[in-house]
């Protein structure tokens, strides 16, 4: 279970949120109301004051690279600092690139010269990698063809299935339907639960 | 010290007007360097006038007092330069803490070793040779401090989205850091490497310069430069490395999340 206690951002706030494992949700809200924001405090990337627990552990009670391992941030546009796509990888692990459309020779490439797509859908395994307990994903599908987005999308339902505990933004309300189980809204700063 | 060739005043003044010259002929290209030529000038002279005369006191008095005063004079003002060369400040006294302790490291401790084993003078403090050495070290160790941290912070600013993607990743800081870190250490080095490998051959080292000019044996003069150089590239690369990590830990608050907020960038706020 992935719990918010509470959370005071100068821009978001929420308390009492709970996510259980194989629970997908959406969060959505216009654009500049602190979505990204959101998903960063929930990664404790951006200073707030905040008690956020993971399977009864708090935030505060490992270091913050832990939690970060176990709740993970993807950013819309993720970066890429080697110029080799395996390098971005833990060693040694077997990704379903078939599963996403993607080559295993992209492995050898350079991040840069690649599609924004696949640049798109190698971060997701990238992050994958790590074997995350929480996935905060910001517009995951933004730069994917409807093809690539339903491969993206079926990916995270099998792992959420699996266990895992998916949060995601997406502009695209069909997106939202197709891929979580319940909404969370943006109102006034503030997050609440949302019936469809 | 034999003075068959003692400079007159009227040398250094004919040597003074060849820089207010190139001042002169930089003004219309651009007034800042111009001005900063005569400004620095003028600091120089007067600085290592200053300098002569408190030397030739100190040596008629030698005292330990004395010569720790001066060296905390001189350790204060390295300080100082590497915080004002830096395009990227944090909180004053986080800035001057990196610069002094990495300081106080690569060139307090080795001219220490130099004087009390290499050169073993009696009494091993005498300003003749401390204050020569220390500001030797000091200056070469101040310019690769000053190189590490601008590079280390520029470099942060740059590539602060790849920083924060390795965050988001769950690396720890130091793993995310590490290739601005590394940058950082191969720049404050460079000069030091280029140093050992053109002195002798292109260069002539300010120091030895100085001992044959005073009518040193070359021998004499060679082996105290070599010392010197060694002690040098030794302090530098302490200074880099003990700079470099505590830059680099500066940049991340407790919660590893890199602060860039708490950095102002002096040459878009319009100042200085």
């Amino acid at each position: 279970m992935f719990r918010i206690e509470s959370l005071q951002h100068p821009v978001v706030r929420a308390s009492n949120l709970a996510i259980d494992h194989g629970q997908r949700v959406a969060l959505s809200g216009s654009s500049g109301t602190g979505k990204s924001v959101f998903l960063q405090c929930l990664a404790d990337l951006m200073p707030c004051e905040s008690r956020l627990s993971l399977d009864d552990a708090l935030h505060t009670s490992m270091s913050a690279h832990e939690w970060r391992r176990r709740v993970m941030y993807m950013p819309a546009e993720p970066a890429w600092w080697s110029k080799r796509v395996a390098d971005h990888f833990p060693e040694q692990l077997r990704q379903p690139f078939s599963r996403l459309g993607l080559q295993e020779d992209l492995l050898e490439k350079d991040p840069l010269k690649l599609s924004s797509g696949q640049r798109q859908r190698l971060a997701l395994l990238r992050a994958l990698a790590r074997e995350p307990a929480v996935l905060l994903l910001d517009e995951p599908t933004a730069n994917l063809d409807e093809d690539n987005a339903l491969r993206v999308e079926a990916l995270l339902e099998d792992w959420s299935k699996a266990g895992g505990i998916l949060l995601f933004t997406s502009h695209d309300p069909r997106q939202r339907k197709r891929l979580a189980q319940r909404l969370w809204r943006i109102i006034d700063g503030e997050i609440q639960e949302q019936e469809w | 010290m034999t003075g068959d060739a003692v400079i007159s005043l009227f040398d250094l003044s004919l040597a003074a007007l060849l820089v207010l010259a190139l001042a002169a002929f930089c003004r219309p290209i651009s007034e800042r360097t111009a001005t900063g030529l005569i400004t620095s000038m003028a600091r120089m002279a007067l600085q290592l006038t200053l300098l002569g005369l408190v030397l030739k006191a100190v040596f008629d008095q030698v005292h330990l007092a004395w010569v720790a005063l001066i060296s905390l004079v001189m350790l204060l003002a390295a300080g100082r330069e590497v915080v004002l060369r830096q395009r990227y400040r944090g909180a004053a006294l986080a800035d001057w803490r990196i610069g002094l302790s990495a300081m106080v490291c690569g060139s307090f401790l080795l001219t220490l070793l130099a004087l009390l084993v290499m050169v073993q003078h009696d009494p091993w403090y005498h300003p003749r040779y401390a204050i020569p050495f220390l500001g030797m070290m000091l200056g070469n160790t101040m310019t690769g401090i000053a190189l590490t941290v601008s590079r280390i912070l520029e470099g942060a600013h740059q590539q602060s989205l790849r920083i924060e993607q390795r965050l988001a990743l769950g690396e720890p800081w130091q793993e995310a850091v590490k290739g601005i870190r590394v940058d950082g250490i191969r720049q404050g080095l460079l000069p030091v490497i280029n140093m050992m490998a053109a002195s002798g051959l292109v260069s002539l080292p300010g120091m030895m310069t100085g001992q044959l000019l005073a009518g040193a044996d070359p021998v004499v003069a060679v082996s105290y430069q070599i010392l010197i150089i060694l002690l040098i590239a030794a302090g530098a690369g302490i200074g880099s490395l003990i700079a470099a990590h505590l830059t680099c830990a500066q940049l991340f608050d407790s919660r590893e999340r890199l602060r860039l907020d708490r950095y102002r960038d002096t040459e878009s706020s319009g100042r200085r």
